[in-house]
Formats: C-alpha cells, structure tokens, sequence
C-alpha cells in the first residue's frame, strides 16, 4: 500500500515536470524541471530495489549531465527566447504523432508477458548487497561491453573538446606565451 | 505489490512526453533535453524489467545507457557550441543550410 502510494506521488510529480519542462519558456527553467524530474527516477529506482542505480542516476544525471546542460543554456544564453515562440510553426501534428506513439505503446504493453525469471530474487541480492551483485554481473559477463563504453566515453571526451575548440586556439595561445615573462632583447 | 503494467504506463508517458517535446520545441538544447527524458523512459522500463524477472541483466544495460547517455550529452551540446559560434542561432527551424 506505501509503496503504491510512493509509486504514484513519483509518477505524479515525473508526469508534471516532464510536461512543465517541454512547455517552459526558459530553457534553465526546464533544466530544472528536469532535475526534479532525476531525483523522482531516482526515488523509483529505490522502489525497484535498485540503490546502485539510484545513486549513479542522481550522480552522473543530475550531477554531471544537468550541470553540462546548465553550463551550456547560460553559455548560448539568448534574451529573446523569453519573448519569441518557443514552438515550431506546425506542432500540431507533432503532439497528434506522439499520441498516436502513446496509444500504440499502450495497445502493445496489454499483450505483454512476463518471461522467464533469472536468478538474482531480492534475497539474493540483499545477501551479497545490491552494487556488488552488479559488479559481478558488469566484471564477469559484461566485460566486453563495459570495455566498449569506456571506449565510447573516451571518443566522447575527445570529441566534445574538438567540437567546443575555438577556431583561432592555437595564436591565442602563442599570444598568451609571448606575453609572459619578458625575454633578455625585449627588456633592452 | 506494484503491478509491472503501471511502470510501462508511467514510461510510455514519459517517452511520448518527451518525443512531443523533441519534435515541437524550436531551442535545439531542450530538443537535447528531451532526448534525455526519453533515454530515461527507456531506463525505467529496463530497471522494471529487472526487478519482475529477479535478473540483473536489465539493470547492467541501464548502467550502460546512463554513460552512452553522458557522452552523447558532450558531443551534443558540443556541437551547439560550435553551431552558435558559427551561426549565432540555436534554433532549429532557422538551421535550414542543407534544405533543398
């Protein structure tokens, strides 16, 4: 009955920010609608008896990819957004599109199944405790996979420095050392 | 007990709410935002998942989804740099060089 009553508060509130952050004005405004929106996945993922999860999603989501996307909305921050249109011009079909997506995922969940159980019950979880069953699972059968991501973490690095590089680094740079410590001819 | 069909309710809202989002806003960070919101419907399903099979293969993937989620947060918003850099625009509709 508590966790029913959980269950629904956090979908109440992932519903409301989820739509407050599509139909704010202000871009920080949604961000940090989406941030409540995090910490309330978070509580769900509590409920699902998924700590390790829980605390990854409030750390790397709300922690790291929320400040970036902060960083970025007061980087490009643009004054006129506030009194321009925020919505493209034919958005009508758009919400008709993603209904339709909406009443299609209902119609295919009512044929679902559950399939067959594995082997990780809540009590064998609880008696190894949650985040080392999941860096059993990571380390010995997903090895290969956790490799690849750190792989893809590694283009992402190096590709988001290329990306934000400004044009000219390289002279600025040069202009900066010059401008340091003045050398023997310089001084005369 | 929570039945599973209600964590497939609340995750195909989230995921329609974030596909209108994507396909209506004109601001090319919260297009990126909205992405977000949809990688986290996919999530809640997968965790749910989980939890109803007693297997932590579900979870492994989310684990996953969460850094391919972080990167693609970088380069996106990376490219946004650049593209108001070169454009002074972030939105969408205005960035219609490769129209024909």
């Amino acid at each position: 009955m508590l966790a029913k009553f959980i269950f629904l508060y956090c979908a109440l509130v992932i519903i409301t920010t989820a739509l407050l952050a599509v139909r704010f004005r202000n871009p920080v405004h949604s961000v940090l609608a989406v941030l409540v929106l995090f910490f309330h996945m978070a509580g769900l993922y509590l409920l699902l008896n998924a700590e390790f999860l829980a605390a990854v999603q409030i750390i790397v989501y709300a922690g790291a990819i929320l400040v970036l996307y902060l960083f970025v909305v007061f980087l490009v921050n643009l004054r006129q957004e506030i009194n321009i249109e925020r919505f493209v011009a034919n958005h009508n079909i758009s919400i008709g599109i993603s209904f339709l997506v909406f009443v299609m995922l209902m119609v295919g969940s009512r044929s679902f199944i559950l399939g067959t159980h594995g082997k990780w019950t809540i009590d064998a979880i609880r008696e190894v405790t949650h985040t080392k069953a999941l860096g059993t699972e990571i380390f010995t059968s997903y090895i290969l996979p956790f490799e690849i991501v750190a792989l893809v973490l590694l283009v992402a690095v190096i590709g988001g420095i290329l990306l934000a590089k400004q044009e000219g680094q390289g002279a600025v740079a040069d202009r900066q050392e010059r401008s340091g410590p003045l050398t023997e001819e310089e001084r005369k | 007990m929570i039945p599973v069909s209600w964590y497939l309710t609340l995750s195909a809202i989230l995921f329609c709410i974030g596909m209108y989002g994507f396909l209506t806003r004109r601001n090319v960070i919260i297009m990126f935002l909205c992405i977000e919101l949809m990688l986290n419907a996919a999530n809640l399903n997968f965790v749910a998942f989980s939890h109803y099979l007693t297997d932590l293969r579900g979870q492994v993937f989310t684990f996953f989804i969460i850094a391919v989620a972080a990167s693609e947060a970088a380069i996106g918003l990376g490219i946004v740099v650049a593209l108001y850099r070169n454009r002074q625009t972030v939105y969408s509709d205005e960035i219609n060089e490769l129209k024909g």
